[in-house]
Formats: structure tokens, sequence, C-alpha cells
């Protein structure tokens, strides 16, 4: 309940300045810094809800629900990698480091990935043998930092990631606050103890696209050519971005759009720099469909804000041939529940607004390194919450692909969606429900 | 009767791919010793070795020559592009000539001899390599180096040690301006037997006197806003 009287009828607030953006300013006066948090951006964004599917009628037959096959397999690495990954979900878990998640989560999302046949992600800050051990497939990231790299980790996983940005801060880097740096955390990443650890925007030995070709031929030479290499870019411009990648050659571009949340930066990066998914996935598919790669040997793997199986579906409709999440894992795994709620209210926060995942102080034993509160999070359990809601993201998907009359997840195609919105219209480029007009392209 | 040293075995440039140089010298034994020849700049030769085999390369290497070496002992008898001996984990590389910039790039053990000059960031996010340069470094050399040791025998470019943590600078020359949060530090006699046992695993002769040593003046180590003007 709010302590804040009720405000009487006649008072009209400013819808330019609304309660939270008051709340900020005097924020900002009282603490002079700005406010970093995680969770992505939390404004409305045209989004996949903005979508819906045309399900099969008279002009097309569905396939039946619970009878016929809808496959969802998905192959990474066929382009150059001697062995390459082979996902019986498109749905991975997206690179959080240990570090910003207690090993205990990162557990969890091993198990929870695994037990479904997916792949998970290591993060900023080197591999840890909790991840290793309960992912069946791992995908090592390289990241500008280099905090844990090292070669015989590289070796160990199943696939390279190259970060170059990421959708909460495209062009930005990190910062690990002191108050999660516990010794582990210290000695993976070679700093002191009680140092606020930024994580660099550049890669500290090569820049540009020319460049990148030579680092990913380098980690290639370095581990026999066998792994899978993805190229993850924060979505900007992304057409130019996944063209680039491609040159380099990324078996796989990953693309994050703004939503994508774990991430904890400035909120003023994260509501104002990068664009939404729904624009990213078109483009990236674009330039892919140009190149004659797609759905070819070269895949595309979209994040930021997947939610649901519709979700899935209307990204892999629109190009993708996978999708990665982070945040709903974190939710999945018991973030933001709302029987945490008092401890959140000793935060200053609720249930479901829950997003200082930087502090540490994390009820939910998610995004700590505190031992007391690390121990909340069993990784069995979280790591079967996990699996359940993978499975429940790939029944969705398929219900909806069979319904459009498709016999796997990849048949869906951009016909088979319509948009609600203008925005999504020209976002998405699906004409507007009940027209076939696509803004910029005439009728 | 001293050990009989075998030939090195030549490993030739314009007869095989550089895969295939790589996929030989990752499978040598300790102690095998390669000479290749015509290398031509190409890139990333001996990478990713992981035992203390010897490579010496007979000319000029291209990008991140000797990556993530872990243990083998490599030599180039030219210069060296850019991102040599990048993230190397231990043993030993050593340039004749220049080596472009990113030079130790990340770099966590072992040891990296620069007899020439390195270019723009040299040693960047340094980790516990040591990088010895028997000349100049470029701009922004030892940015972000959290661990391990820079040795100047030249002057530095502008920006030398930038929002550097932990690494360890000893500077010969001219530093033509220092990065945020880099300052000097005493030279104590610690540091002098410390930067001569690194002339001297370098084969540089110098003397650990007409050094100065710079390090982080630990100001930015938490993000403060009065810190403003540094960031």
């Amino acid at each position: 309940m709010s302590d804040a009287l009720p405000r009487p009828p006649h008072l009209r607030p400013s819808a330019l300045f609304d309660a939270a953006t008051i709340h900020e300013i005097q924020r900002a006066a009282r603490e002079g810094i700005y406010k970093i948090r995680g969770f992505g951006a939390k404004r409305a964004l045209p989004h996949f809800d903005d979508l819906v599917f045309l399900g099969a009628s008279v002009s097309r037959y569905p396939l039946e629900g619970y009878r016929e096959a809808c496959g969802t397999g998905v192959v990474l690495g066929e382009r150059h990698a001697a062995k390459p990954l082979h996902l019986d979900i498109p749905i991975t878990i997206a690179g959080m480091s240990f570090g910003s998640l207690s090993a205990n989560a990162k557990e969890a999302l091993g198990r929870g990935a695994s037990a479904v046949g997916t792949s998970t992600t290591t993060g900023d800050g080197g591999m840890t043998q909790e991840e290793r051990g309960h992912s069946k497939l791992l995908v090592y990231q390289l990241l500008p930092s280099r905090y844990g790299m090292n070669p015989r980790d590289l070796r160990q996983a199943d696939a390279i990631e190259v970060v170059v940005g990421q959708g909460a801060k495209p062009g930005g880097g990190g910062m690990l606050l002191g108050h999660k740096i516990s010794d582990r955390v210290a000695e993976m990443r070679t700093l002191p103890h009680d140092v606020d650890q930024r994580s660099a925007c550049r890669h500290p030995d090569w820049t540009g696209p020319d460049d990148l070709e030579i680092k990913i031929q380098e980690l290639r030479e370095i581990t026999g050519w066998e792994k899978p290499i993805y190229v993850k870019v924060g979505a900007t411009r992304t057409y130019y971005d996944t063209m680039l990648a491609v040159k380099a050659g990324a078996d796989v571009v990953v693309v994050d759009g703004m939503q994508g949340g774990t991430g904890a930066t400035q909120e003023c990066f994260i509501e104002h720099v990068g664009i939404p998914t729904l624009p990213a996935v078109r483009l990236a598919a674009e330039a892919l469909r140009e190149l004659g790669l797609h759905r070819g040997p070269v895949k595309l793997i979209v994040s930021g804000g997947i939610r649901s199986g519709a979700d899935v579906a209307k990204a892999i409709a629109l190009g993708a041939d996978a999708v990665s999440i982070g945040t709903a894992a974190l939710i999945a795994l018991g973030d933001n529940r709302p029987d945490l709620a008092e401890e959140y209210a000793k935060l200053g926060t609720a249930a479901g607004c829950y997003d200082d995942w930087h502090l540490g102080n994390d009820p939910a034993g998610i995004t700590t390194q505190d031992p007391k509160l690390e121990q909340r999070l069993d990784p069995v359990v979280g790591g079967e919450r996990l699996a359940n809601y993978l499975r429940v993201l790939t029944l969705e998907a398929q219900t909806i692909a069979r319904a459009c009359g498709k016999s796997h997840l990849h048949n869906l195609e951009p016909e088979d969606l319509a948009a609600l919105t203008v925005e999504a219209a020209a976002m998405a480029k699906v004409p507007l429900a009940g027209t076939d007009w696509i803004p910029g392209q005439g009728y | 009767m001293g050990e009989v040293m075998t030939k090195p075995e030549a490993l030739d440039l314009d007869r095989m791919p550089v895969r295939d140089l790589n996929r030989r010298l990752q499978a040598a034994e300790p102690g095998d010793r390669f000479e290749v020849v015509n290398p031509l700049g190409r890139h990333s030769l001996a990478v990713g070795l992981t035992r203390p085999v010897e490579v010496t390369i007979r000319g000029h290497a291209g990008y991140y020559c000797a990556g993530m070496n872990d243990g083998g002992i490599v030599t180039v008898e030219g210069n060296a592009g850019t991102g040599l001996a990048e993230n190397m984990m231990a043993g030993r590389v050593e340039v004749a000539g220049d080596a472009s910039q990113s030079a130790g790039a990340s770099g966590r053990g072992g040891l990296l001899v620069i007899r020439g000059n390195a270019a723009a960031r040299c040693g960047i996010s340094l980790k516990g390599l040591d990088i010895v340069v028997g000349g100049a470094v470029g701009h922004n050399s030892g940015f972000m180096a959290q661990a391990g040791t820079l040795v100047v025998c030249g002057d530095a470019e502008p920006g030398i040690g930038d929002s550097i943590y932990e690494t360890r600078i000893y500077l010969r020359g001219t530093a033509k301006g220092l990065g945020a949060d880099c300052i000097e530090k005493e030279m104590r006699p610690e540091h002098r037997q410390h930067l001569a046992g690194l002339l001297q695993a370098a084969g540089i002769d110098a003397d650990p006197a007409d050094f100065r040593r710079y390090g982080s003046a630990r100001q930015l180590y938490r993000f403060k806003v009065a810190n403003l003007g540094s960031y």
C-alpha cells in the first residue's frame, strides 16, 4: 500500500514530468550520480506484441496440434566449424557473467538449458566449472575486457561468441561494482578486491571489420577450426553490422535489441541507445537474404525482450533461426518473485520492479555474490524451473507454427504475420492488419 | 660431451598453409624446434601453442603472431603485426624488430621482448605478462593494465598508463604525458631488483638506475562523481 495521499481529481499531473521523472530529477539532484540499473528498456516500444499471426483458414490448412510433427531443432556453425552445435530447441541462454550472477545461478542456467537440449553462454568474467560442468553446450564469450579469457577454456567451449556489443548498451562498456567483487571474482578478473571493475567498450587488439576477420581466423587456428564462431552486436546499424559480421567470417550473427536487459548500465543509455528488437530482426534477416545465406550456413540469433512462445515464433517468422533469453531466464529462476515482496520493500522496490541487479543484494540469490543470499537459489530447483519455462516456450511456438500449417518453426515466414500498428508494420515490414499496406512500400 | 642439438624442422609457408603450420606446432612435443620460412607477414602464425616448443620465424609476421601462447618459445626475426602475443599465458616471445599496435594485449604470463619499438596500446589490458620494449612505445600503452610489467627503454607517447590498475611501468626515456590516474612512483631497491631481472631475462643491456617507475594513483578505483573530469 502506498502512503501517498490520493490526488484530488482537479489537480492535473504533467504527462511530460510524470511521477517517475520527477522522482528521478530529485534523486539526481540529491545524489549527484546517474541512475544505474538492469532489466532493459522499460518504456513502451514497438515489439512483437504489435504483430499477430494469420492462422490457417480456407486458403491454408493447419497441422494437427497434438499429432503432426513440428520440428524445433537448429544447427549452428555449418559454415566453417568442424563441430557445429545441434540444438533441440531454438531458444538459447544469453551471456551473463559469473560475477553479475552467482555461481548457483550459473549452474541453474546450465542445468535448465541442458535438460532441454540447448546452450548457455558464459559472460564477462570467464568460465566457471559450475557452468561448464552443468552445461552440455556452452558458448564462451570473447569480450573487450578479456576478463578470465584463456585458451584452455576456449578449447573447452562448444562455441565462441565475439561480443561487439549488447542491446542494453551498444557502444558502451560495463562496470561491476565493488559490492559484488568476491575473492573468487577478483581472482578470475585479475583485479584488486575493492575496485569497481570497468569493462572496456572496445576490444584491445582489433578495430573494425577487417581486423575482426583476422581475429576470427586466429580463434579458429587456436581451436582447430572446430568451433562455431558467433559475432554478437547490440542492435543499431543492424543491416550493415550483419553484413560485416558475415564478411568477417561469422558462423552465427547474434543481434540484441534495446530491450535486452541483464547488463546493468546507465538508465539513459538503456532507454535511449539502440533500436528495438522488432526492426533489428528484420534488418538482420534482410542482410542475410541479400547475401543468399538466410536459413543457410550463417544463422541468426535474436534477443532482447523474448518472453513467450509467441515472441519466439514471431522472431523466427521475421527471420531469426533462434532466439536468446536473459531477463526471462532470470525471472524463471525466481527473480522478482511476489513471495519476496517484503524484502524488496526493504530495498525500496517491489516484486516486478526490482532492477538493481548490479548492487549484489538480490533477495532471490541470483544477481549476487553474497554467500548467504546465494544459498537461497537451489541450482537443481532453479534448473528445473528454467527447463519447464523453456519447454513452455517451445510448445507455445510449436502451437502457433502448426496453426499456420508449418511442420518446422523455421518454416514460419513474414507472410504469416500482420501488424497491429503502423509503427510495427513499418519496422517489421509486414502489412498492417486488414490491409496490404506496408509503410514505405506504397500500395 | 654436451647434448647434441638437432636441426630445427623447417616449415615453409610457401609450401604449406598457415592451418597446417599451426596444426604441426600445436602437436609438437616439448623441446621440439622449428624454423618457419617465408612467413611474408602472414597472420596467426604459431598461435595457441601449449608446450615449450621453440619456433623461429625467419621474417616478418602479421597479426596475432604467438597469440594466446601458453608455453611456446617464439622468436620473430623481423617485425610483427597487430596483437603480437595477445592474451599470452606463459612462455617467451621475442621480436627482433618493431611490433605494431596492441602488442601483448591482455597477456597473463610469460615474457614478451620487443627489441625495436612498439606502436600504440602496447600492453593494453595487461593481466600479468611482463613486456620489455627495447625502444619506444606508442600512445596509450598500458591502457587499463591490471597486472604484470611494462618496461620501456625508450620514450612513451602520450597517455601511458591511462586508467592503470596494478601493472608496474618502468620507463627509461620521456613520458610525453601520463594517462588518467597514472603517476610516477618511488623507485625503491626492490623495484630496481625486479627491473634488473627483467632486463637480464630480455637480454637487454640497460642500467635500472636510469629508469623511473609509474603506476596507479588508485584514485579511480571506485566510481565517484567527484572524478567527473577524469572519466
